[in-house]
């Protein structure tokens, strides 16, 4: 279960701690070009014909910077940075914001994405949780960039219900963030076994001594199929059951919530299957 | 800070589409120095917008009248309607002389990770347009970016029970760009070139 990270309690998040740390790249000066590979996660319109560009980075983390004329339908790399593109770039350090001066295609995962709409809704709740995920810019965050990367993969593959891939995504997400639930013991007390209850705000299932008010009582079985999703376990998660994956994705979404307090507003629009 | 009513008009101008805090600046100093009738005369043309301009009650497309000029055009064909964002998008397309139909304007696209979904855009609207029969043909000219294709494929596989003719505009439109940047040939020639969508 290496996949699991440590939990941390509320006050004392790993993000917290990234927060206080030096921008390595960018303010000092130094370097002004550099190259690095990212998933693009969402574009934004910047005045008559530019696009604030958001990535996911390899090496520098989550990284804001602007394509200059991108959205001209002669522009030169406009369909490069289009989001779901895994591409190879290079950027000029600016003062605010850094400028995109050169983009090529790794992968254009988009393309499939989009024709399929449950699919295309799941990658897009995806790259959201990406960029809330990890928030702090210029950090690097190379778990969370295979994770994406992986996760987007595995979803224009099209071996698997999207929303299973999301919510394995999303577990995995939380877990590499540090706030995996407890699935195989009690999240107050630690003692092991299936329990019953699922608090969100505990961490994950509780133990009959422990339960707060208010736990959900979801089936074995859906615990059983995040606990599945979480570490990797394919085989057992495509033979769960329509319930079970609805049940599971209720709970993923409200456990995810809870941690982003800004919450996931592509999560409403995900359609089922 | 300026004083109140600088400011206040700094505010203002900060609010639209594009225009930055430096950009709201510079606007409003050159309002503050340009001759008092050529302010009036943006005042007027900024009410004038207000009350005279409404939404087409069929086609969604800017309108002066209950409906706009194409949707009261008899001479437009009323079986084939072509499918649009915005309707900077339908004079984009009145531009090529190319589609004689008339169209439907959705007031975006879907956008999940803005929260805009199928319910926010004019589609409901579309599918009443549709269930009269009279239609045979549905051209999604979305833009030709993501949030545009993946506004198609929903509308594609909305309408599919219907039975009708869904084509989509060719792909010489660069993906990427807006539709609104395409020039006349390459959009007349997308028209011409159109492909029905199997979904
Ligand atoms: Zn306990
Ligand atoms: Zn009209």
């Amino acid at each position: 279960m290496s996949l699991v990270g440590r939990r941390w309690p509320r006050s004392r998040r790993p993000r917290a701690a990234r927060f206080a740390r030096e921008r390595a790249i960018g303010e000092n000066g130094h370097v002004s070009l550099y190259r690095d590979e990212g998933v693009v996660l969402r574009t934004q319109k910047l005045g008559e014909a530019d696009r604030i560009v958001t990535l996911l980075t390899r090496r520098t983390g989550l990284v804001r910077a602007v394509g200059k004329g991108v959205r001209r339908t002669k522009s030169r790399f406009g369909a490069r940075l289009e989001p779901f593109t895994h591409v190879d770039l290079q950027l000029h350090t600016g003062r605010t914001l850094d400028v995109i001066t050169q983009a090529d295609t790794l992968r254009a995962y988009g393309e499939p994405l989009v024709a399929d709409y449950p699919r295309y809704t799941a990658g897009t709740a995806m790259l959201e949780t990406a960029e809330k995920i990890v928030i702090v810019e210029k950090d690097p965050a190379l778990r969370q960039f295979l994770l994406l990367v992986g996760g987007l993969r595995t979803l224009a593959e099209a071996a698997h219900d999207p929303r299973l891939v999301l919510d394995a995504y999303l577990l995995r997400s939380l877990a590499v963030a540090g706030y995996a639930p407890a699935l195989e013991e009690c999240a107050r007390c630690g003692s092991h076994g299936s329990h019953r209850s699922f608090a969100v705000h505990a961490g994950g299932t509780v133990c009959s001594v422990c339960r707060p008010a208010g736990s959900a009582a979801p089936a074995p079985e859906t615990v059983h199929l995040m606990a599945a999703l979480l570490r990797g376990d394919w085989a057992q998660a495509d033979a769960s059951d329509g319930r079970h994956r609805t049940e599971c994705s209720g709970l993923v979404a409200a456990y995810l919530q809870w941690h982003l307090e800004n919450g996931i507003r592509s999560l409403r629009l995900v359609e089922r299957t | 800070m300026y004083e109140g009513a600088v400011q206040n008009l700094i505010d203002e101008l900060g609010r639209l589409p594009g225009v930055g805090p430096k950009s709201a600046q510079r606007i409003a100093f050159h309002l503050l120095a340009a001759e008092t009738a050529d302010v009036k005369r943006l005042v007027h043309a900024l009410v004038e917008v207000k009350e005279r301009v409404r939404f087409c009650s069929v086609c969604g497309n800017v309108a002066e009248e209950e409906q706009c000029r194409i949707c009261r055009d008899p001479r437009r064909d009323a079986a084939v309607i072509c499918v649009v964002e915005e309707s900077k998008d339908v004079v984009a397309i009145e531009r090529t002389r190319e589609f004689r139909g008339r169209y439907h304007v959705l007031g975006g696209a879907i956008s999940p990770i803005e929260g805009v979904g199928p319910d926010d855009l004019r589609i409901r609207e579309l599918m009443a347009r549709l269930s009269d029969g009279q239609i045979t043909e549905l051209i999604l000219a979305t833009d030709p970016n993501l949030e545009g294709e993946a506004t198609a494929t929903y509308l594609a596989r909305l309408v599919k029970p219907m039975g009708l003719k869904v084509t989509r505009l060719a792909s010489g439109l660069p993906v990427g760009g807006d539709l609104e940047y395409a020039d006349e040939v390459t959009l007349g020639r997308a028209f011409e070139g159109r492909r029905s969508l199997e979904l």
